[in-house]
């Protein structure tokens, strides 16, 4: 016989204004076995923390009921105080009579006060059976992978290195920075972006600590928090970089011109160099897809040029595995093509251009040196058109959400034209200027009033080309008429969408994404940085659109918890998980497959089923499809269920 | 104007949702319905003021615009709507609560003969489809 | 090649010129029309109130009737295209409608009719390819601009007849008679429609930007598959507006329903004699 205290929570007027939890406290204490009940206002305050620990100790309690909210909010509360009064926490149960009893009944009073006795019964049932478990100790390898290296990935690689972490950076592209390399100025500061990005690109290169791989791509991960196990996929560059001193006679010299993706098709590079003067890693790579070489083997002026013979046409794909304590997703966006876009051109019409292009445009190190000139004919352009919410807030041929930096960007962009082209004209057809960030208003206050942006508020509905002009055809919904603009250069706005194979990295990782393709967070408000599964993290624009400042401090917040993770030499994990009970299972493996964590398998020598108890999530799905009986969920037994529904009928 | 809950959720209101089965409050007054619209030179309220005024209970000011008999429900807004509005359809159903009561906009007996006689016989099923 | 065909009110009064182009360039193709025995008239445009389908059953039995003959629906009035493929598609999709259709009109259609225009039908059936190598009069040189209108395009999810907002059927088949198709923005701009009923003074002004449009492309005329489209262009008086079979006739040689223009406004026999021969 156990003696169990049971304590009924008012949560103010959350329960007892419908509950009559006098009641409850009155009817529970006859209960077999309740050897003390009360009630109180607040049981989560100190106070009321302070009763449940002076029952244990005065009534020598060894099981103790605690009725109050839901055990998301307080479990851990409540069950540290019964550990500081000598009682196994895992024999404390919350019984949830908020959630599921009178906020969602307040129009039944007596109704909701006879369930919440029902519902103390039968925890007070599970919690006679309960057992003293102790907590799965897990050890941790201190050393972290962050997937993608745009600023949000260098900030958390930095952060985590610099608090003495070794940091695995892995970087499709051939160079760090991200999209903020592409960028000319920020807003709202209109500083330099490369100003402010190449310390940082140049810093990680260099970080003793950081472990930087370009050109990769991580394709397999299997283990848990602690412990996972990374396979990375490095693609070829055709040079032995150890050997290149980054002279680049090899780019100087390449016959072959391509289109660059950096400047996003407006200028050219070759099949083999950087993307752009600050690249890091300096170091030449060759593009499979373009060098002439290795698709006819001729040509080759690369490897006769180079002083050093670091050319290597026989390089090859090699797959390395690193184990990691901690993965950090941060792998940035995409812009919706504007080829989604027939009303504005489909991308047939040369002088209209996406954001990213304009960047290009105006950066010193762009196709034209930053220079404005349009794409068709390198004219300045005297009349610029700059078409927000291209894609956004648009459910029917884009996103239904904002992207959220948009304005910002427009307004910038149009305030850069007017810096360089001083008597032109940018107008902003915009829905509403959403300058929500420290000195974001003011900035376009100064667009606005200084540089003399006009905003027109409402959509444009077609773009086409009328000789060398871009006619443009919008609505100006204050002075409810139509607007019509004969452009010389349009720039859309388009939304910004995850990275087209987000969703092939979140199955890699066995993350959640959103219904977008946008890596899922905990929870919206209270675990932003954390994604559903311990151990993995998300930041920047992987987990939604977000400007620099949101994602540098995102960046932060992913490295605390890496570093949260690293302080101690072991990871506790919660011991309420399956068990198998090997004289009963007879290794059916029905088991494996009730399993979505992968923490189910069955030996191949014993034919006994097993656990992997720190990646089981206690879900009870493989207990519950267990033919046998043999697997147990601890401390949600069998007979602990059926004891619960019996005091509930 | 006047607002109040009465005149903001009115039958009339229903009733346009019902005919048209188009959501009025779906529409977020971009104005991209009016910038492409082919009539909107000729209109005095454009396309997306209609709409508004709708959102806005004005029922006897949209009924009694030009616009909605100048609407030629060619569909350019509807195809081109980032909220799924289909404004054509939301015309047709200001036009067809006034045919309904009678209040034809051409009366077909009225027609000038030479028109008759030259106009081809789809813009004359059509127009008066639309019209009386 | 054979089809039900569906010629529409128009095509047998004030557009009878498209009505006999059509069937004489059929005939010399090998496309077999084959007039519906029973047909009656689409009601023009298609209705928009969801509460009442009245409107619907006239269209509704034509497409039975071609169904029930096992046949693909021709047409090529672009109205009458619109009126027939949108109920299809109602019909096909919303069984509350069928429904009640069917039991109105006591038959059980249920969409699975193909509704072509024959524009249609020259690119995907006979091929614009084999069209070309079948012109024996090629209209090298003459520069037309292709009117699409509304009708044939939207609704886009409905229609499905060609992109929107970037269309190419008409100007592959101008190419395939040997002329040159006029790019010109306008192309996909409404005409105004059936508002030129109402004698509002200004309800001219969209058909007047899209000739002034072709004009500035150097158009020498246009072409249109819709009858309403061609009266509110042609009576403008600006250029002459001509049916897409027209030319298709004319490079095909079948003169001898060219010889009767007196339906247009603007006679294009000025234009088309540079052009071609037997005009």
């Amino acid at each position: 016989m156990r003696r169990i205290g049971v304590f009924v929570c008012w949560c103010g007027y959350n329960i007892a204004g419908t509950v009559d939890v006098k009641a409850v406290v009155e009817e529970i204490s006859q209960y077999p076995g309740v050897v003390h009940a009360e009630d109180y206002k607040y049981m989560c305050s100190d106070p009321g923390q302070a009763l449940i620990k002076q029952a244990i100790a005065e009534k020598q309690l060894d099981g103790v009921v605690v009725a109050a909210c839901s055990p998301n909010m307080h479990e851990t509360t409540f069950r540290l105080a019964a550990q500081a009064a000598g009682l196994n926490p895992y024999r404390l149960e919350i019984c949830n009579i908020r959630e599921q009893d009178s906020w969602v009944h307040s129009q039944y009073k007596q109704e909701a006060t006879e369930k919440a006795i029902e519902l103390v019964r039968s925890v007070v049932e599970k919690t006679r059976r309960d057992e003293s478990l102790k907590p799965i100790a897990v050890s941790v390898t201190k050393k972290a992978l962050v997937i993608g290296a745009g600023i949000s990935g260098m900030q958390t690689a930095l952060e985590v290195a610099d608090a003495g972490y070794q940091v695995v950076l892995v970087e499709r592209l051939p160079h760090i920075g991200g999209r903020m390399a592409q960028l000319s100025e920020t807003f709202p500061t209109l500083d330099c972006a490369s100003c402010i990005l190449t310390p940082k690109t140049a810093e990680v290169g260099r970080h003793e600590r950081i472990q930087l791989m370009t050109h990769s791509e991580v394709v397999k991960v299997s283990g848990y928090v602690g412990n996972f196990n990374v396979k990375i996929k490095v693609h070829p560059t055709y040079v032995h970089w150890d050997r290149c001193t980054g002279c680049m006679e090899c780019m100087n010299k390449c016959p072959k011109k391509v289109d660059s993706e950096f400047d996003r098709g407006m200028g050219k590079t070759k099949a083999i160099g950087v993307a752009f003067p600050q690249a890091v890693p300096y170091r030449p790579a060759i593009s499979r897809e373009h060098c002439i070489y290795l698709n006819s083997g001729k040509c080759g002026v690369c490897k006769k040029v180079c002083p050093v013979d670091a050319i290597n046409f026989e390089d090859e794909e090699r797959v390395i595995e690193e184990q990691v304590g901690a993965i950090v997703v941060a792998t940035g966006y995409d812009l919706l093509p504007k080829e989604h876009f027939g009303e504005y051109g489909y991308g047939r019409i040369p002088d209209v251009i996406d954001g990213l292009q304009f960047e290009r445009l105006n950066s010193s190190s762009g196709p034209t040196q930053g220079e404005i000139r349009r794409p068709s004919d390198g004219r300045v352009p005297k009349e610029v058109v700059f078409i927000q919410c291209v894609g956004s807030r648009d459910q029917e041929k884009g996103m239904p959400y904002c992207s959220k930096i948009c304005c910002m960007y427009s307004a910038k962009h149009a305030m850069l034209y007017k810096h360089k082209v001083h008597d032109g004209q940018a107008y902003l057809f915009y829905m509403d200027i959403r300058a929500a960030g420290k000195g974001y208003e003011e900035f376009i206050q100064r667009g606005v009033e200084q540089d003399g942006l006009l905003y027109l508020r409402g959509r444009v509905s077609r773009v086409f080309q009328e000789g060398d002009k871009v006619m443009v055809w919008g609505t100006d919904t204050l002075s409810c008429e139509n607007v019509r603009i004969a452009a010389d250069l349009v720039v859309l706005a388009t939304a910004i969408v995850p990275r087209h194979d987000a969703r092939e990295l979140a199955q890699v990782l066995r993350l959640g994404t959103d219904a977008y393709g946008f890596f899922q967070e905990a929870h919206p408000k209270l675990r932003p940085v954390e994604s559903l599964t311990r151990g993995i993290y998300l930041t920047g624009c992987a987990q939604a659109p977000k400007d620099i400042p949101d994602s540098v401090a995102q960046a932060g917040s992913a490295a605390s918890k890496v570093l949260t993770l690293f302080s101690g030499e072991e990871l506790q994990h919660p011991p309420t998980v399956v068990e198998v009970d090997p004289d009963i299972c007879v290794g059916c493996g029905i088991c494996v497959e009730a399993c979505p964590y992968g923490a189910r398998a069955v030996d191949e020598h014993t034919r006994v089923a097993t656990v992997f108890e720190v990646l089981c999530q206690g879900c009870g799905g493989c207990a519950a499809a267990c033919p046998s009986g043999a697997t147990k969920h601890r401390n949600l037994t069998k007979p602990q269920l059926l004891s619960m529904i019996d005091a509930m009928l | 104007m006047q607002l109040t809950a009465d005149k903001v959720r009115s039958e009339f209101v229903f009733r346009v949702e019902e005919i048209s089965g188009e959501k009025i409050h779906g529409c977020y007054q971009c104005g991209k319905c009016s910038a492409g619209c082919p009539m909107a030179e000729v209109m005095e309220y454009l396309p997306h003021r209609v709409l508004r005024l709708l959102q806005l209970g004005q029922e006897s000011v949209a009924l009694s615009s030009r616009t909605i008999w100048l609407c030629a429900a060619c569909h350019t807004c509807a195809s081109r709507c980032p909220r799924s509005v289909d404004l054509s359809r939301i015309m047709e159903a200001l036009r067809t609560v006034l045919l309904r009561e009678g209040k034809d906009f051409v009366n077909p007996t009225r027609l000038p003969p030479e028109l008759l006689e030259a106009m081809p016989q789809q813009a004359l099923v059509g127009g008066l489809r639309k019209y009386s | 090649m054979r089809y039900s065909y569906f010629p529409g009110c128009t095509l047998h009064t004030q557009a009878k010129n498209f009505g006999a182009s059509a069937l004489a360039s059929a005939r010399e193709l090998g496309i077999e029309l084959v007039e519906l025995p029973d047909w009656q008239c689409c009601g023009a445009v298609y209705p928009l109130a969801s509460d009442n389908h009245m409107a619907l059953v006239s269209p509704y039995r034509t497409l039975s009737s071609a169904h029930s003959r096992g046949e693909d629906l021709v047409t090529m009035c672009s109205g009458c295209y619109n009126v027939l493929k949108r109920t299809n598609v109602r019909v096909a999709k919303d069984p509350d409608v069928q429904g009640k259709l069917s039991a109105f009109v006591e038959t059980d259609y249920r969409g699975d009719a193909r509704v072509l225009h024959l524009l249609e039908v020259l690119k995907t059936d006979l091929g614009f390819e084999a069209l070309k190598e079948r012109v024996t009069r090629p209209l090298t040189g003459l520069s037309v601009a292709p009117y699409y209108g509304c009708l044939l395009l939207r609704p886009p999810e409905d229609m499905q007849f060609d992109d929107a907002e970037s269309p190419s059927i008409f100007e592959d088949f101008i190419r395939a008679l040997g002329a040159t198709p006029v790019d010109y923005p306008y192309r996909t701009e409404c005409c105004g429609a059936y508002v030129s009923i109402s004698e509002d003074e200004r309800s001219g002004e969209p058909a007047r930007a899209i000739l002034r449009s072709a004009g500035r492309y150097g158009a020498h005329c246009i072409v249109t598959s819709c009858p309403l489209c061609q009266y509110n262009l042609d009576v403008k008086g600006q250029m002459p507006v001509l049916y897409f079979t027209q030319l298709l006739a004319l490079a095909l040689g079948c003169t001898e329903v060219l010889q009767d223009f007196s339906l247009h406004h603007v006679d294009p026999r000025p234009v088309l004699a540079g052009f071609a021969n037997g005009v």
